[in-house]
């Protein structure tokens, strides 16, 4: 690492910095979840994960969407479509706050020239039915990550607890790069023969995006989609433990929390379009959660959540 | 005798919850000590982001030894009598005496139990504090199953005296006391240890740590405001953010920066809020043009640039805050002088309560109300009723939605940038007023009136849907809109019968509900009684009126049903009854108002007794002006004679069972005291009754207090229950001229003494 320039030039540079420093750190690098999400959160990596009592070290991009904060690619800070990067650390390891210090010093952060700051900040995922305590940290009076400890994920207290660090990257980056409209920053090298900002590549998308969010997206197949994930996710969990084709355990924890998820951005969907009350949000809120705990009962039944047939006995 | 030090070093402790754990760490651990036999001479503890700290001196080295004697059973008791007593006290047959007593020789156990060193009770009294510690939450962390309210990482834990200090050993869960600990997390991280307080708070300064947050409050300050002056500005005080942000650092470094041009013609309370709520700024104003020009952030280190990095970021993160809140201010400044109509009925949508329909609705209630109320209080009844419409305009508006906190002030913005008058404007901020006991009571009739009606909607409403406070629990604040009525009135001196406001708010609440489901001769009946009341003041009598007429008038084809189990006859009593229970509550905090302003409960009392106490400016003064007259000797003496001539004459009138009530007649006084009584019960109605019919209840006590000296010269010559019948019947119908006149003041059968 110390043959980069001390400053990143590039929003994919800082992205590349923080996963060789996780990587040297011991996480397992993984890569973005194949679907919408509203944040890096809902990857199984964070979500199912941090449950049960295996130990677990990972470390990822998400892409994660957030239908109502889409402004037309306008606004210099808001994007309907943004990169979280995500770190879980289960046990949380005692040395915790001096890693991720030390991600920000990879990143090009001078210590000795900024003032950091943890500053609290309870975390809480009414649709996954987790909470956690921890910080929001601040660089020179900036929100640059969240830093949590779960203490409990879908209804199920957490044992052993998840450390978990969540970086808005773009802000992040921004604020390293010295850049004042999202849209402006450099993606890749600056100097590179094709050098390309973030607008070059979201710009367009932003717009389409937002329009679509806002005013075209078919609610009627959306409400309908609402209730098909809803009902395959309990469909699926349903579902003898023992496959009767194979005559093995299987649990399908991980399909059917897709399904979960499924429901969690279509509902962000119609939220952005408006159709949802106020009164109704609460009660989406709840079906979703409804699911996620599902799942969580699931996975914990599952090897992957620690689950033994010794202990089962 | 040896100190104890102590230190907790965690990650970074909420800045909210740091004052009360250092409070808690201190009565825990000193309470424990005490409690296992170790007094101290003093003690202090402190906290920083990262630790809770307490030192105590003077501690005994050791606890005393303690003895206990037990007598037991005789020593020819059986056996089995014996070794109970022997199991209980943890001895043998051999280790307990036999004493002669006046009833034999019985069985003694002397238990001693020897003093233990202090080191051995400390580490039990801190291990039982870090487990049991009530943060407001706690977590868990690792693998560990201990609590704390973020990750404990070491205990620092020694006694000190002259010979030098020991730690004191203990481990709680994997974590081992010792006599280290870490300084500042940037500026200075070696791990060093220490041997007494003094060491510990010198050395952690040399390491960047200012152990107490009072200190680092005060320096904050004084360097915010010497930096402020210097510039020529001063520095708005907010002791509740100076409080957090020294919570927020171990070693303040105050910055002051400059807040972008495009901003600064926000009204100062966006950017003061903004800058509070999101950066724990201070705001810094030219007291020139009154303007917030500058910021002060405090970071929590040194740096080689002297800042300059830290204050460009927070300048930019400021700038890109104040960009959102410039956006809202000018998109709601467009709304607002275009048609705040939209906002209105926006509102149509926002749920107030469940059971009392949407934030439009309520707002019609209130414009309506303002009107009935506009004349009482000396508004024009179209203003204050625009005004009520207007007033929560702004919770629509982007910038309350961003910064709940300014509701109001910022309606009265933008009703300002508008043509209406500025009383409306002005009504949009005042009416939430006043929010406490200390806070500012509005003036300005339009303000009072749409206040005035905010509060009483809001009180009825509750008690129209049966959601009334009790004991600890006052989810909607209703004794501080009881509270806020009180001094609406009281201080604005306003006339102004409360039990028509009641009813009137209380039908219009049964209304609603009957409009969805009441037959049509039901709602017709109690629309004509609301429209009745205002002729006839309350619920009861109006709507025997309508009733009535009704019956009578024959211009109606029905008869209304007020049979015992039909919808009228429960609705009126409902009202009735739920407008008596309102007005008591208004008494109630009446009389814990006034009981704060040394006016005693029974005093109170005796006014609430009489006619008109839904007039609260009435009730008030004639209790203050009864407090003033019981304050003399006059009117304490007065109160005795008053009681004497009540309790001889209600058991006359018990025994003879007649009342007294008419005809005392001069020409049968018998003594010149008796005559005198009659000359000064003349003179004081010729001043009393007048003088109530103007409320002028100072002129009417004193006329009732100057009785004091004829009454009791009366009761000293002349003896009332005589054999003569004629001078008992004429002595008992003075007393009753007595009683009359002093309970047409004040209730005062219910003084006290």
């Amino acid at each position: 690492m110390s043959d980069l320039p001390q400053t990143p030039r590039s929003f994919q540079e800082i992205i590349l910095r923080l996963q060789t420093y996780w990587a040297t750190k011991g996480c397992a690098i993984l890569q973005p979840y194949d679907m919408e999400v509203g944040a890096g959160t809902f990857h199984p990596a964070t979500t199912l994960r941090s449950l049960g009592t295996q130990p677990w070290a990972a470390a990822y991009v998400q892409p994660s969407r957030r239908p109502t904060d889409g402004r037309y690619g306008e606004n210099p800070n808001r994007l309907q479509h943004y990169y979280q990067y995500q770190v879980l650390i289960k046990p949380s390891p005692p040395d915790l706050q001096e890693l991720y210090l030390g991600s920000l010093e990879a990143i090009g952060v001078d210590m000795a020239l900024h003032d950091i700051r943890f500053v609290e900040d309870d975390w809480e995922s009414p649709t996954l039915g987790a909470w956690g305590l921890g910080w929001e940290v601040w660089c020179d009076g900036m929100e640059v990550s969240q830093f949590t400890y779960f203490q409990q994920v879908g209804g199920h207290d957490c044992h052993p607890v998840s450390g978990e660090l969540t970086y808005g990257l773009e802000r992040l980056a921004m604020y390293i790069l010295g850049v004042d409209h999202v849209m402006d920053m450099p993606f890749n090298d600056p100097q590179a023969p094709i050098a390309l900002s973030y607008g070059d590549i979201f710009k367009q998308t932003e717009e389409e995006y937002a329009r679509w969010n806002f005013d075209t997206a078919n609610t009627e197949v959306l409400l309908r989609h609402f209730e098909e994930a809803e009902a395959e996710c309990a469909k699926t969990l349903a579902a003898e433990h023992v496959d009767p084709k194979t005559g093995k355990r299987i649990i399908m924890a991980h399909p059917a929390y897709d399904q979960c998820i499924k429901a969690s951005h279509i509902f962000n969907l119609l939220d952005a379009r408006g159709v949802i009350s106020v009164t109704e949000r609460q009660a989406y809120i709840g079906r979703v959660r409804a699911l996620a705990k599902q799942c969580a009962d699931a996975f914990v039944q599952t090897r992957a959540g620690g689950w033994t047939p010794e202990a089962a006995q | 005798m040896p100190d104890l030090l102590t230190e907790l070093f965690s990650e970074e402790i909420p800045a909210r919850m740091q004052k009360r754990a250092s409070e808690d760490l201190q009565k825990l651990v000193t309470n424990g000590l005490v409690e296992a036999g170790l007094t101290y001479a003093s003690a202090a503890a402190f906290a920083t982001p990262r630790r809770l700290a307490l030192t105590v001196e003077g501690v005994l080295a050791n606890s005393p030894t303690t003895r206990e004697e037990r007598k037991g059973p005789r020593a020819d008791a059986p056996e089995k009598a014996i070794e109970g007593f022997l199991r209980g006290a943890g001895l043998t047959r051999d280790q307990v005496e036999e004493r002669e007593t006046p009833k034999g020789p019985v069985l003694f156990a002397v238990i001693e139990k020897p003093g233990r060193p202090a080191g051995e009770i400390i580490a039990e009294v801190l291990e039982q504090t870090v487990r049991n510690f009530p943060w407001p939450k706690s977590m868990r962390w690792g693998t560990g199953a201990l609590k704390w309210v973020r990750p404990l990482h070491s205990i620092l834990c020694i006694l000190s005296d002259e010979a030098g200090s020991e730690i004191v050993s203990l481990d709680i869960d994997g974590i081992a006391s010792g006599d280290s600990t870490k300084g500042h997390r940037f500026m200075a991280s070696a791990p060093f240890s220490v041997t007494t307080f003094e060491d510990y708070t010198t050395k952690l300064k040399r390491a960047h740590v200012v152990l107490d947050a009072a200190e680092r409050a005060d320096a904050i300050w004084h360097e915010a405001t010497n930096m402020a002056f210097a510039s020529g500005l001063e520095v708005v005080e907010d002791a509740g953010l100076l409080a957090e942000v020294a919570g927020l650092v171990e070693w303040p470094v105050v910055l002051m920066g400059k807040i972008g041009d495009d901003f600064l013609d926000l009204p100062p309370e966006v950017l003061q809020t903004s800058m509070k709520e999101h950066q724990k700024f201070f705001s810094v104003k030219n007291p020139k043009t009154s303007r917030i020009e500058r910021f002060i952030t405090v970071a929590n280190r040194e740096t080689a640039d002297n800042g300059a990095t830290i204050l460009a970021g927070n300048e930019k993160v400021l700038s890109a805050r104040l960009a959102d809140a410039k956006f809202f201010w000018e998109n709601d400044l467009r709304v607002a002088k275009s048609d705040m109509s939209v906002w209105t009925q926006a509102l149509e949508n926002v749920t107030f309560h469940n059971k009392l329909g949407s934030q439009a609705d309520r707002i019609s209630r209130i414009a309506a109300l303002a009107r009935d109320l506009a004349p009482a209080v000396g508004a024009d009844p179209d203003m204050a009723e625009e005004a009520a419409r207007l007033a929560k305009a702004d919770l629509s508006s982007e910038m309350v939605y961003e910064f709940p906190e300014l509701q109001g002030l910022m309606g009265r913005y933008y009703i300002g940038e508008t043509e209406k008058n500025v009383a409306v404007a002005a009504a949009a901020q005042e009416h939430y007023s006043p929010l406490g006991p200390s806070d500012d009571v509005p003036t300005a009739p339009v303000s009072v009136a749409v206040a005035l009606a905010d509060k009483l909607d809001t009180l009825a409403g509750f008690w129209a849907i049966d959601e009334k406070p009790t004991g600890s629990k006052d989810p909607f604040a209703l004794r501080r809109a009881a509270l806020g009525v009180i001094r609406l009135i009281t201080d604005n001196d306003i006339s102004a019968r409360l039990d028509q406001y009641i009813d009137s708010e209380l039908l219009k609440y049964e209304l609603t509900q009957l409009r969805k489901n009441g037959s049509e001769q039901d709602l017709f009946t109690l629309e004509s009684t609301l429209d009745e009341i205002s002729k006839h003041g309350v619920f009861g009598s109006a709507f025997r009126a309508v009733v009535n007429h009704i019956k009578t008038s024959g211009d109606h084809p029905f008869e209304p049903d007020v049979q015992e189990g039909s919808v009228l006859k429960s609705v009126a009593d409902g009202i009735e009854q739920k407008s008596i229970d309102l007005l008591s509550f208004f008494h109630d905090r009446l009389k814990v108002y006034l009981r704060d302003q040394g006016i005693r409960h029974d005093i109170i009392d005796a006014c609430i007794a009489m006619e008109g106490n839904d007039d609260l400016t009435l009730l008030v003064k004639r209790a203050r002006a009864l407090n003033e007259t019981l304050a003399t000797d006059d009117g304490k003496n007065l109160i005795q004679g008053f009681k004497r001539a009540n309790n001889i004459l209600t058991q006359a009138e018990e025994a003879d069972g007649v009342e007294y009530s008419f005809g005392a007649d001069v020409k049968f006084a018998d003594t010149d005291e008796e005559r005198a009584l009659f000359a000064a019960l003349d003179q004081a109605e010729a001043k009393i009754s007048p003088a109530m019919k103007d409320q002028d209840f100072t002129t009417a006590m004193s006329a009732m207090a100057a009785l004091r000296l004829p009454i009791d010269a009366f009761f000293e010559a002349a003896q009332i229950n005589t054999n003569n019948q004629t001078l008992r019947r004429n002595r008992l119908n003075l007393l009753s001229r007595i009683r009359t006149l002093c309970l047409s003041v004040a209730d005062l059968t219910k003084i006290d003494g």
